[in-house]
């Protein structure tokens, strides 16, 4: 059906899709799990209620979410090319997707760890646990199952913000969606892409599910 | 009794949610090795004031003192001060994704810094004197609720608490479990335990206690010795209160041959 050329072009966008959505999601996390672990602790509700510091991180939050992928991918290219060195191609579409990605992580990590029973919390504090140890071993040990229900939600939500990087030259399959099929209306090869991601999708959320539901005690 | 120091004291504590005073001016020596069981209707503060023991409440006046320190005063070690106060907690707080053996151990090894392997070997004595040994690899979601309450006891014990604080621990259980849950902190006041106890089961308390303590609209009404308390309550609070479960219990008297 194609050539080599366009093979060999699909192998390398499949590649670099998922090279910039798992480097941008462990980058993201570097960023997000701090960030998620802080606004739990720091809500009136949490173990250490820290007021200031919830409401600045709420509001950065906040303020970098509502700013939409494809703007904020042409907002940072000066930030991209002095950390990358250009504002073009996978390893500079890591840097505004790592950017997007850390304060949507960090609000998915937060709701999971305040899912954690409070009682649980308490039985740990009534022990004598202290902070590090709360958040250690009851906070996100009792979360990981949502934890990584979360980490397949970002994937997904990453894969899906770096085809939008195409449209800026980003790599990628969304990159060669847009070239081919939209630029050049060669819809056979933009399909094919499509048929890429969607698998590329359902495995890596299948495995999410999987490991997610193996560490999961709470049900029989 | 009241020859022994004295442990855990509350001196004049106020408890204020900011909707009105919860605990209005408690003060309340405990001594070692005493048990004493808090009474009281459903919202008198009982549970709030076993929760301001440990600092899992702050209190807006009054002073805590355990071994004669004062802990509500500057910046207390709260880790260190809650691994002398045990607490046992209604809905039991097993953290679920831990077996039995890990929920019991987490305490000691990784805020007491023991070695896990004696830890283990203790455990597993408490969890044969509660008769749960052969639960130690369960995972709570396997276990009863009487179970679960007993594998929470033991978590509490393993680390060795001054005093421990029960709060309605069979309150949320099925009756006929009651027990086998009221069987161990009974055993556990027999060996010498010093312990606070909040509780609806009264001829438990009844049984338990080296002294009650009625408590209503965060005050103490009354405290004095379960016989007495039972059957010569001093107020009118007591009294009404404690016809209520005569009622509840459809005429049938309270007595003390059970336990």
């Amino acid at each position: 059906m194609f050539d080599e050329t366009t093979v060999n072009m699909l192998i390398e966008g499949t590649g670099a899709t998922l090279y910039m959505t798992l480097v941008s999601t462990l980058f993201g996390y570097i960023v997000g799990l701090p960030l998620g672990i802080i606004l739990a602790i720091t809500d009136k509700t949490g173990i250490k209620p820290n007021v200031v510091i919830y409401k600045i991180l709420d509001f950065i939050v906040n303020l970098t979410r509502s700013i939409p992928f494809l703007i904020l991918l042409i907002l940072v290219m000066p930030l991209t090319k002095l950390i990358v060195g250009q504002s073009y191609g996978s390893a500079a579409t890591i840097v505004p997707l790592t950017i997007a990605a850390a304060p949507f992580i960090g609000r998915m990590v937060e709701s999971s760890l305040k899912e954690v029973d409070k009682g649980v919390i308490e039985a740990a504090q009534s022990m004598g646990a202290g902070t590090f140890t709360v958040i250690w071993k009851v906070l996100l040990a009792e979360a990981r199952t949502s934890l990584l229900v979360g980490v397949t939600i970002a994937i997904g939500t990453i894969l899906g913000y770096s085809a939008m990087a195409g449209v800026v030259g980003g790599g990628g399959l969304g990159d060669i969606a847009i070239r081919y099929g939209y630029y050049r209306y060669e819809t056979g090869i933009m399909i094919v892409t499509i048929v890429i991601l969607v698998i590329l999708v359902q495995i890596l959320q299948g495995l999410g599910m999987m490991l997610s539901k193996k560490l999961d005690r709470r049900q029989a | 009794m009241a020859k022994q120091p004295v442990l855990l004291e509350a001196k004049n504590i106020i408890k204020d949610y900011g909707n009105g005073q919860v605990l209005n001016d408690i003060s309340l020596q405990i001594h070692k090795g005493e048990v004493i069981v808090l009474v009281g209707p459903s919202g008198c503060g009982k549970s709030t004031f076993l929760r301001c023991m440990n600092g899992l409440e702050q209190i807006q006046a009054g002073q805590i003192l355990l071994d004669g320190e004062v802990i509500t005063e500057g910046k207390t070690d709260w880790p260190k001060v809650r691994q002398k106060i045990g607490m046992v907690f209604q809905s039991y707080d097993l953290f679920p994704h831990m077996s039995v053996i890990d929920n019991i151990i987490l305490g000691p090894v990784k805020v007491q810094g023991r070695d896990k392997k004696e830890v283990t070997e203790e455990a597993e004595k408490l969890l044969d004197r509660v008769g749960l040994l052969d639960k130690k690899d369960a995972y709570p979601r396997q276990l009863s609720g009487g179970q679960k309450q007993r594998v929470a006891i033991v978590r509490a014990l393993i680390l060795k608490p001054e005093i421990l604080l029960f709060d309605e621990v069979t309150a949320a259980l099925d009756p006929e479990m009651v027990r086998e849950v009221l069987d161990v902190i009974l055993e556990l006041a027999s060996s010498g335990y010093t312990m606070l106890i909040v509780t609806h089961e009264m001829q438990f308390a009844r049984a338990v206690a080296d002294r009650i303590v009625f408590i209503d609209g965060g005050k103490i009404v009354e405290s004095d010795t379960p016989e007495a308390f039972f059957t010569q309550p001093k107020t009118d609070r007591a009294r009404r209160f404690l016809n209520t479960f005569i009622y509840a219990k459809d005429g049938e008297k309270l007595t003390s041959d059970s336990y």
